[in-house]
């Protein structure tokens, strides 16, 4: 195999696994804007809590000595159990007295929830760095000659596109999705149609906030857990639902593999660019297209 | 109206201005980063009322920092005014720049994409070895048209250049504001269609307001590097410019002399509480926003104008 | 020969394969006062945005004294010398009426100092003050404009759209959204406030009875094109007309308002 191909498989299997990641990161921040025209900044903390939950729960389980497999559905189990439970105090307790006011001043809300957020996660958890590393280390890795490909990246592939199929098959194959997609065309038509948006904000917001801390939860074996996890998570974030347009499921898995494969170029061939190429990847995509890569056609006003 | 501000401004010059060789060296330093902020602010407000919020001012913030302490570690140029003037004119070119494309968009898409630049800036920073990456830079001490003084003097100068930087962009900005072109916020943010309609193009006054924001925190980003002695990527991260926003709100948008209250405020609060409860500061600063925008959406001005208009 | 103030020819709009405006040619002379009729969607709001510059054209061209108009920005129209009012009235809904005009006056006034010269000076509210005089809404100057009745918000609206001194006025349907006891009213207010300074004015109407006392020369719309152009006592008894927008037979209501306003 010739250099330059090693390197573009490189490019590709990085480029694969990042995506991965951010579209399992980013697909519940875009479908809450979709549905309820939020950007949740408060998205960053149901990734942290996500996160240090399954470090917590994971490590208890595997201090307990339990089989390997069971690890995997204590994340899981993790993931929903605080997805649920802050969206739930979050929507209910907060957001349904600021539904309706001006878009950006929403934003602002969930931004001081945000802030709160944080250091409430670092007066459960403290400062210290939290690890989960043992479901990552027990599936072991495949060698594709000179790379060593982790198979839990592999697995955190195949995750992100079950959860894309999931979403396709809910918004286009089930009752409950079409509600949501009529939802997300038109609130007010919707309400005058009979369909009770506040259970539809009420739930696609808890499934918002599980997909949020599944990020969370399912990156917690890769990295320590520390704080300031769900500040630098969150910009990227809407770095990838702003590509591919705000409230588009398409948009977050297209979004995804841009910014992805962009970055592991980056990483491979100018590292002194990591950063910077993701957010030039999106002003470049806004300043051609402002409401992303896949938006909604705006009708005439006067 | 306007010779009421101008001359409370004026006031409260005079008074900074006595308490600049009075005060303790903590209280003119924070002050300094107060006033520095409250520059950012200004132009925040300035945008808030046409409609518009930018979460991306750290760019400029940044450039105007950097520009000051690179021309000061590169070129030797020492002097305080001349490292302003020229932080400010960097960082109003760049936001000219920028305004040519951000000046068509809105709403949200306004807000991400100024954040998009400004994190272009960040990544920049981090990755630059040149430009000292993570850990940043310091400053080389400055000098004020000759004078070059050192500890106590020297916080004092930074100081009252602040202050009187800070009264010239108050009163430019209050004169503005009560223009044409100024007064056109409003209607902006109200019905821009009848405003195109009425034969003013909106993108140009936005872009205009792009600029006069980039360069007020601009100075901002060079006075705050003159008073710490250091400058690093955080100044153009988002979370630098989320802070700008929040004390925006928390200040309000009433008046010219709202950020200048509303930052002194905040910087004394957030040191007595980094200090003393440093593990539920962001908790409160959090809580203390929502509450604002909940229950006193005009921020801490029109609590004030309230009080004066019942008196 | 005097060039016409308006000359429209060809006109033509599509979107895709809708079509909003096919084939209209007008020219309209100076001073004259139009009305524009036609049943919904017949394509009256859609020529008032072409010559406006809201939407392009697809085929024709417009010209505004002699000068081609057909792809200037609603702005650059306005600069040159034409003022439009809307069906949905478009004013400054959180501002005050006074305000209101304040703006349109200051924005038509505005110069190279408009950056630091300070808007309200004695003598721009004053002017202000006069103006909204002229249309009777003066009583109305601090309320805000989101709590006006429907016919002060239009007829703001169509003080703000005269204030900059335009030579070429389009009314979208001046009186919608009006009892019909005021209808005779506002459209006195305005046709009053406009003659004496000598405009054009092109103006959207259902009402037959206004179309037929208040204009010169009607336009009838249907089906994106016009089908006639004359005086009222013409076009309004016209076959095609008299089938297509008024109707079969042309209904009288009530006219109490006007006995009123002429006493």
């Amino acid at each position: 195999m010739s250099e330059a191909t090693l390197i573009g498989f490189a490019i590709l299997m990085d480029g694969l696994v990042y995506a991965a990641w951010l579209f399992i990161v980013a697909v519940g921040l875009s479908l809450i804007f979709g549905v309820m025209k939020i950007l949740n900044v408060a998205h960053g903390s149901f990734y942290a809590f996500g996160a240090y939950g399954a470090a917590t729960l994971v490590g208890l389980y595997f201090d307990a000595g339990l089989p390997v497999v069971g690890g995997f559905a204590a994340m899981l189990l993790a993931a929903v159990l605080i997805g649920i439970l802050l969206g739930a105090i979050l929507e209910r307790g907060l957001l349904r007295w600021v539904y309706g006011r001006d878009e950006v001043i929403v934003v602002l809300v969930t931004y001081a929830v945000f802030l709160i957020l944080e250091d409430v996660l670092r007066l459960i958890w403290g400062a210290d760095s939290h690890f989960a590393y043992q479901p990552y280390v027990a599936l072991g890795n495949v060698v594709a000659g000179d790379m060593i490909i982790s198979n839990y990246d592999l697995a955190l592939i195949g995750l992100a596109g079950l959860i894309a199929l999931t979403a396709w098959w809910g918004l286009n194959r089930t009752r409950w999705g079409k509600l949501l997609v009529a939802v997300i065309h038109d609130r007010e038509m919707a309400t005058a149609l009979g369909i009770n948006v506040t259970l539809v904000f009420a739930i696609t917001f808890l499934i918002g906030a599980v997909l949020g801390a599944f990020g969370g939860a399912f990156t917690a074996p890769k990295i320590s857990v520390t704080p300031g996890l769900g500040v630098e998570v969150i910009v990227i974030a809407f770095a990838v639902v702003a590509i591919g347009g705000l409230g588009s499921i398409p948009g977050a898995l297209v979004g995804a593999l841009i910014v992805g494969l962009c970055r592991a170029a980056a990483v491979h061939l100018f590292p002194q660019g990591e950063l910077f190429v993701v957010y030039a990847v999106m002003a470049l995509v806004l300043a051609v297209r402002p409401e992303g890569l896949f938006s909604r056609v705006q009708a005439r006003r006067i | 109206m306007p010779d009421r501000t101008l001359g409370v401004l004026a006031a409260v010059f005079v008074a900074a201005a006595i308490g600049g060789f009075l005060l303790p060296q903590w209280a003119l330093f924070l002050s300094t980063v107060a006033i520095a902020k409250a520059l950012v602010v200004l132009g925040l407000m300035i945008l808030w009322r046409t409609g518009l919020v930018s979460f991306g001012q750290a760019l400029y913030y940044g450039v105007g920092g950097y520009a000051a302490g690179l021309a000061g570690r590169w070129l030797g140029l020492s002097d305080a005014i001349l490292l302003l003037l020229l932080g400010g004119a960097v960082a109003a070119v760049i936001a000219w720049a920028v305004g040519l494309l951000l000046a068509r968009y809105r709403e949200i898409f306004f807000a991400m994409l100024s954040l998009a630049f400004s994190m272009l800036l960040y990544g920049l920073l981090v990755n630059t070895e040149a430009l000292g990456s993570t850990d940043g830079v310091n400053i080389t001490q400055p000098s004020f048209l000759g004078y070059a003084p050192g500890g106590g003097a020297l916080v004092r100068s930074v100081y009252l250049l602040t202050i009187v930087t800070g009264l010239i962009a108050a009163w430019l900005v209050q004169i503005f504001l009560r223009s044409t072109i100024g007064q056109l916020a409003s209607p902006i943010r109200d019905n821009e269609i009848r405003v195109e309609y009425l034969g003013v193009s909106v993108r140009s006054v936005i872009h205009l307001e792009v600029v006069i924001a980039g360069a007020l925190a601009g100075f901002g980003g060079v006075l705050t590097a003159l008073a710490v002695g250091h400058i690093d990527p955080e100044m153009a991260y988002w979370t630098t410019s989320g802070g700008f926003v929040f004390v925006t709100i928390l200040a309000g948008t009433g008046s010219v002399i709202a950020p200048f209250l509303g930052a002194l405020l905040f910087e004394l609060v957030q040191s007595f509480a980094m200090t003393y409860t440093p593990d539920i500061w962001q908790l409160m600063l959090g809580a203390a926003l929502l509450l604002t925008i909940l229950f006193v959406p005009g921020g801490l001005w029109s609590l004030f104008e309230r009080r004066r208009v019942g008196a | 020969m005097i060039a016409p103030v308006l000359e429209v020819q060809g006109l033509g709009k599509t979107f895709g394969n809708i079509t909003a405006a096919r084939d209209i040619t007008v020219a309209v002379p100076a001073r004259q006062t139009v009305g524009i009729i036609g049943a919904n969607g017949a394509g009256k709001t859609t020529f008032v945005n072409l010559i406006t510059g809201y939407l392009k054209p697809s085929c024709g061209r417009i010209r505004f004294e002699g000068n081609d108009i057909t792809d200037l920005s609603p702005r650059e129209i306005t600069r040159l010398g034409v003022g439009r009012s809307f069906q949905v009235a478009q004013v400054f809904s959180t501002l005050s009426v006074l305000d209101n005009m304040a703006i349109a006056i200051g924005i038509a006034r505005r110069g190279a100092d408009a950056i630091w010269r300070p808007l309200r000076t004695r003598r721009l509210l004053d002017d202000a003050e006069a103006i909204l005089d002229r249309y009777r809404i003066a009583a109305y100057r601090h309320a805000v404009a989101s709590t006006l009745p429907q016919g002060v918000r239009k007829l703001l609206d169509i003080a703000m759209a005269v204030a900059a001194g335009p030579r070429l006025v389009l009314l979208d349907e001046p009186t919608s959204g009006i009892s019909v006891e005021e209808k005779y009213e506002i459209m006195e207010v305005v046709i009053g406030a406009l003659a004496a300074t000598g405009l054009t004015v092109l103006f959207v109407e259902h009402d037959m009875e206004i179309v037929e006392r208040y204009s010169e020369r009607v336009l009838a719309f249907y089906d994106c094109t016009v089908i006639a152009d004359g005086p009222p006592a013409e076009a309004l008894h016209d076959q095609k007309v008299k089938r297509f927008v008024v109707g079969e037979t042309l209904h009288r209501s009530a006219r109490p308002a006007a006995a009123q306003v002429r006493a």
